[in-house]
């Protein structure tokens, strides 16, 4: 129950977000550094998403057979592969990974 | 009775829709995966509806971080719909009752189809076949990624932990363009790799998130200099 709490305060955050754009006054476009600074924000996070995704178990950091997943994923996108084939190839390579024997 | 009317802008819209969609799937399967239950995992497409926001969410669930942490996450990630809100209100002027409406719709893909388009008319209707097509088949494809990944048992089997690092990675690759967010990317990988062992999971993203707005500023200053 506790966790439907979060969902929901944090899709009105969101949404908030998304109005406020429609809401605020136009000059704070003319601020250059808004846009920029949401686009660096997004990086990073994405970035950190990406880490904690691929070696974070917990509090430690493990090596296993998501690397391979990642590793993967920078090939197909290499490929210029669409998106929901870099997601499949990810799980693909990690569920390999397992099967073999790997952590 | 009127013919629907086809133009460039509904077609990329539909197209659009088409695509994304799909991989709504990989959301659902990966929000079931994380924790949370069909229905937590459907709320979050119908309501957040925003992929990167989601993603964020489940992804920080995922890693055992608190629900504090998955909504700073998910909040930072959806600053950028703020700015496109700004953008598409000048481009689309919805009226007050609109505005609400047009919030919902706010996404990275409404927003690239209205603002590719060059008449006002055309800047509409692709904001519009974009954002409510991409609502649709979304949440379709959530609920189907949801059923899914929850037939399908222990997640780490089937490699839902690595698919999540490829998701994440295949967001983030098309915004490494130019050195400044290359170096800002780099940067919060070695933050979070430092903070992972010291901190509650969940957190060393919110600090990434103080990190890469460090950076931002001293690339700032770098260019103004």
């Amino acid at each position: 129950m506790n966790l439907w709490l979060w969902v929901l305060l944090a899709a009105a955050a969101t949404y908030a977000l998304k109005l406020a754009g429609y809401l605020l006054p136009k000059s704070l476009l003319d601020r250059p550094w808004v846009p920029s600074l949401a686009a660096a924000l997004t990086v990073g996070l994405l970035a950190s998403l990406v880490v904690s995704n691929t070696v974070a178990k917990g509090q430690g950091l493990v090596f296993d057979s998501r690397l391979l997943g990642l590793a993967a994923a920078v090939v197909a996108l290499k490929f210029k592969a669409p998106y929901i084939v870099v997601v499949i190839v990810g799980g693909v390579a990690t569920a390999a990974g397992r099967w073999a024997g790997l952590p | 009775m009127p013919r629907p009317n086809f133009t460039p802008a509904v077609r990329s819209g539909l197209s659009i829709a088409a695509a994304v969609g799909i991989y709504g799937v990989s959301f659902g399967a990966l929000g079931v995966a994380s924790g949370l239950s069909i229905a937590q995992t459907c709320a979050l497409s119908l309501l957040m509806f925003t992929g990167g926001s989601q993603f964020a969410f489940v992804g920080v669930i995922a890693g055992g971080g608190t629900g504090l942490s998955a909504l700073t996450a998910a909040t930072l990630l959806g600053l950028r719909n703020g700015v496109y809100g700004m953008q598409l209100e000048a481009l689309l002027r919805p009226s007050r009752l609109m505005a609400p409406v047009c919030a919902q719709f706010t996404i990275d893909e409404s927003m690239a189809n209205a603002t590719a388009q060059e008449a006002s008319d055309e800047q509409r209707r692709g904001f519009w076949t974009a954002g409510i097509g991409v609502f649709v088949t979304w949440n379709i494809f959530t609920l189907v990624g949801a059923l899914a990944g929850n037939a399908m048992g222990d997640p780490a089997r089937w490699g839902l932990d690595g698919a999540a690092c490829a998701a994440f990675l295949g967001l983030l690759w098309p915004r490494l363009q130019g050195r400044d967010p290359i170096a800002i990317a780099v940067v919060c990988v070695v933050a979070t790799i430092l903070f992972t062992p010291f901190t509650a999971p969940g957190l060393p993203i919110i600090f990434a998130a103080v990190v890469a707005a460090v950076v931002w500023a001293v690339q700032q200053r770098r260019a103004t200099a």
